[in-house]
């Protein structure tokens, strides 16, 4: 039975519930829980950007720019015009989905570089857009987001709330909130990977050209793939826009893109609970090395330039790897 | 199983919280002071000048016997200029290192990124951003040091007044100080009465702004130029005016009120005007004024410690920090509510940036007047008004 479980393409999903179910025992203070809770929001990101990047081997370097949309959608829909939540967020995704598409379409015929810069571009315009329409968006020195509401439930990171006579505080519930949302990102990720379309996008990875030969309408699953790692970042967008409370166009930065890119790169392409050790790495950076802050960008680069040369499929598939040969070598010592 | 597993979770979680709260109320001998500021990164003029004032104050006010009896003790964080950050390191200051007081954030975007936060926390935080939104509408817990950017276009517009001026054009960086101090500058001049006949922009990375003033030269009616706007763009615009061979009187605001902007300008800031603090010329202050004494000893202090020139956004480090002193000892405590009521009605504190009376309408304290009006005169500031 432990077996099948372990050969079980659902085996990440449990350990990763495992693992968020025993971290609070290790989370000391609110700032801990609010710190996993951004973790598990990026992650869920960067899960979707990974369908994009290591499975259908399309680079972008733009994705802050639909993060930065969903959030500002969620901001101006539920601040300015007092729009609920859900709803906000939903209709953020399909706008931003229709926008990931309009521009997909054309861009995804490029390849290569090609099809980084113009995802750059994309990211630029975004951001400049956000800076500029300062009636809209407040401009650079950016704007407060109300909390999250859910069924008339204001979720606060200050909030206390009681369930079932158990009273959880603010950033718990918003902690339990960001778990759920990972595990049903992950969870949607893994089965995409597994069903004909992941097939398909795999196939495109491995030679676009030959995957044509065979059949596989390759322009149609790439754009499929972008406009689902956009809304990923949408609904994240959105949601982090609602934990932070505030928002300016740096969600929508370059710096953003290059971070998310890198947490995929580091944790391993293709590699679903890998990108999430490197969002978790990568979130974790700043706060560790708070008290050398000049440190801090040394760090990332030394950081990047180690795993590209000693680890160049990133941590998890490496480690993963490592460990089962290990494995191997000892059961075979045995018999 | 599953449901034990999370209930002993819960339980572990519930008595590390516990166990944690605990010891810091026992180590809560020192008053924590806490500190989130763009010591590097884009802004880091800004931030680095703050945490030196900072440092340098907190360990003279403990070599003195301290607050309350009590050392302060400075806990900072580096935001790096980036608003996320600032809130991240605000949360970790208020639920993390549970300060009593928070003396911070550099730039109005990293204030206001820290402000839900610290309204729902209630934690007193005193902020080193200038742009009116952070104290207007009045937030409960949120004070600020700098004078307004609406001020600034208050003072600046008062002085065209004077010399007879109503019509000015208006050319604005994009970044978060120059669009604030555009529609602040917008706003007042139509409640003054005065007309802005041309109103152009540049963007933070360009390199020659001579398109824009051209456009305003060839506006019929200007009478006056203004600047808004900090970082080198100013400085570009400045020489650019000058190579035009502009004669117009030309206003900078107070975002490049610094030495450093006269060596950037060079001999083309001559005779250009600006709002600025009195740091700036601390001995053409007539021997009467208030601030000559306080204004003199933070310079000298400053200078003999780091060996660096004084600027104006470290003095609003040290109004922030000796207002936070102040609202303690009326308070007579560390308690939220206390300190932030005692702040509240601080009256006629002397500080570097001007004199403070704040109160629960006023939670910036300052009047325009604050702003002395100095002209650049052979390479030096000289005092106007």
């Amino acid at each position: 039975m432990l077996n099948t479980f372990m050969q079980s393409r659902l085996r990440g999903l449990v350990i990763l519930a495992l693992i968020l179910v025993i971290l609070p025992a290790f989370l000391g203070n609110p700032f801990h829980y609010e710190l996993v809770t951004q973790m598990a929001i990026i992650a869920a990101t960067v899960v979707g950007l990974n369908l994009l990047v290591g499975f259908a081997g399309q680079i972008s370097l733009g994705h802050a720019g639909f993060f930065g949309l969903g959030a500002y959608f969620t901001g101006i829909a539920t601040g300015t015009y007092g729009w609920s939540s859900v709803p906000a967020l939903v209709v953020g995704a399909i706008v931003v989905g229709a926008i990931a598409w309009i521009v997909g379409r054309p861009i995804l015929r490029l390849k290569g570089h090609y099809l980084s810069m113009a995802t750059l571009a994309v990211g630029f315009i975004i951001a400049i857009i956000l800076n500029n329409e300062r009636a809209l968006t407040g401009g650079p020195d950016g704007m407060p987001v109300p909390a999250f509401e859910i069924f008339g439930w204001e979720l606060s990171a200050f909030g206390r709330y009681s369930l079932f006579g158990i009273t959880i505080e603010g950033f718990q519930a918003w902690y339990i909130f960001a778990s759920v949302v990972l595990l049903v990102a992950v969870w949607f990720a893994l089965n995409l990977i597994e069903s004909p379309i992941g097939r398909a996008l795999r196939s495109v990875h491995g030679s676009e050209v030959a995957a044509s030969v065979v059949g596989v309408n390759t322009a149609k699953y790439k754009s499929l793939v972008f406009v689902i790692s956009a809304i990923y970042a949408s609904l994240m967008g959105s949601l982090y826009a609602h934990f932070q409370g505030f928002i300016t166009p740096a969600v929508a930065s370059f710096e953003f893109s290059i971070l998310f890119i890198t947490m995929v790169v580091l944790g391993g392409m293709g590699s679903t609970f890998g990108v999430i050790l490197g969002a978790v790495v990568l979130k974790l950076l700043p706060q560790v090395l708070a008290d050398f802050q000049e440190l801090e960008h040394v760090m990332f680069g030394l950081i990047l330039m180690l795993t590209m040369i000693f680890m160049p499929k990133g941590l998890l598939p490496t480690l993963t790897a490592f460990v089962s040969k290990k494995m191997r070598k000892k059961a075979g010592g045995e018999a | 199983m599953f449901k034990t597993v999370i209930r002993r979770a819960g339980k572990c979680a519930a008595v590390a919280a516990a166990g944690l709260m605990m010891m810091s109320a026992q180590a809560a001998e020192p008053i924590k002071i806490g500190s989130f500021l763009s010591v590097t990164g884009p802004a880091s003029f800004l931030g680095d000048p703050e945490l030196k004032t900072l440092e340098m104050y907190v360990e003279k006010i403990n070599e003195e016997g301290g607050v309350l009896g009590r050392q302060l003790e400075l806990i900072h964080y580096d935001d790096v200029g980036n608003a996320s950050s600032a809130r991240n390191f605000a949360s970790r200051l208020i639920r993390s290192d549970q300060v009593d007081i928070i003396v911070g954030g550099s730039t109005t975007g990293a204030t206001m990124a820290a402000v839900p936060l610290i309204e729902q926390a209630e934690v007193p935080f005193i902020s080193l951003a200038g742009a009116v939104v952070i104290t207007n509408p009045v937030k409960k817990w949120v004070f600020k040091t700098p004078q307004t950017d609406r001020m600034a276009a208050e003072r600046i517009l008062t002085d065209m007044k004077d010399r007879g001026i109503t019509k000015f054009g208006l050319i604005s960086g994009t970044g978060g100080f120059g669009s604030s101090g555009r529609t602040q500058t917008l706003e007042v001049a139509e409640a003054m009465g005065m007309e802005v006949v041309a109103d152009v922009t540049y963007s933070g990375s360009d390199t020659d702004m001579t398109a824009q003033l051209t456009n305003i030269r060839n506006t019929s009616g200007v009478e006056a130029v203004l600047n808004f706007g900090f970082g080198q763009g100013p400085a570009i615009v400045t020489r650019n005016y000058a190579q035009l061979g502009m004669e117009l009187p030309f206003y900078q605001s107070h975002g490049v009120a610094s030495d450093s902007f006269l060596e950037l300008a060079g001999s083309s800031a001559e005779g250009l005007r600006l709002p600025a603090s009195p740091l700036l010329v601390p001995d053409s202050l007539p021997n009467d004024d208030p601030q000559k004494e306080v204004v003199q000893n933070y310079k000298a202090e400053y200078e003999a410690r780091w060996d660096s020139k004084v600027s104006t956004f470290g003095a609003y480090a040290y109004d922030g920090l000796m207002l936070a002193v102040r609202a303690m000892e009326e308070a007579g405590s560390t308690d939220p509510e206390a300190v932030r009521n005692a702040l509240e009605n601080i009256q006629g504190y002397v500080g570097v940036t001007g004199v403070f009376n704040m109160s629960p309408e006023d939670h910036n304290g300052l009047d325009p007047d604050s702003f002395r009006i100095l002209e650049v005169q052979n390479g030096e500031w000289k005092l106007i008004d």
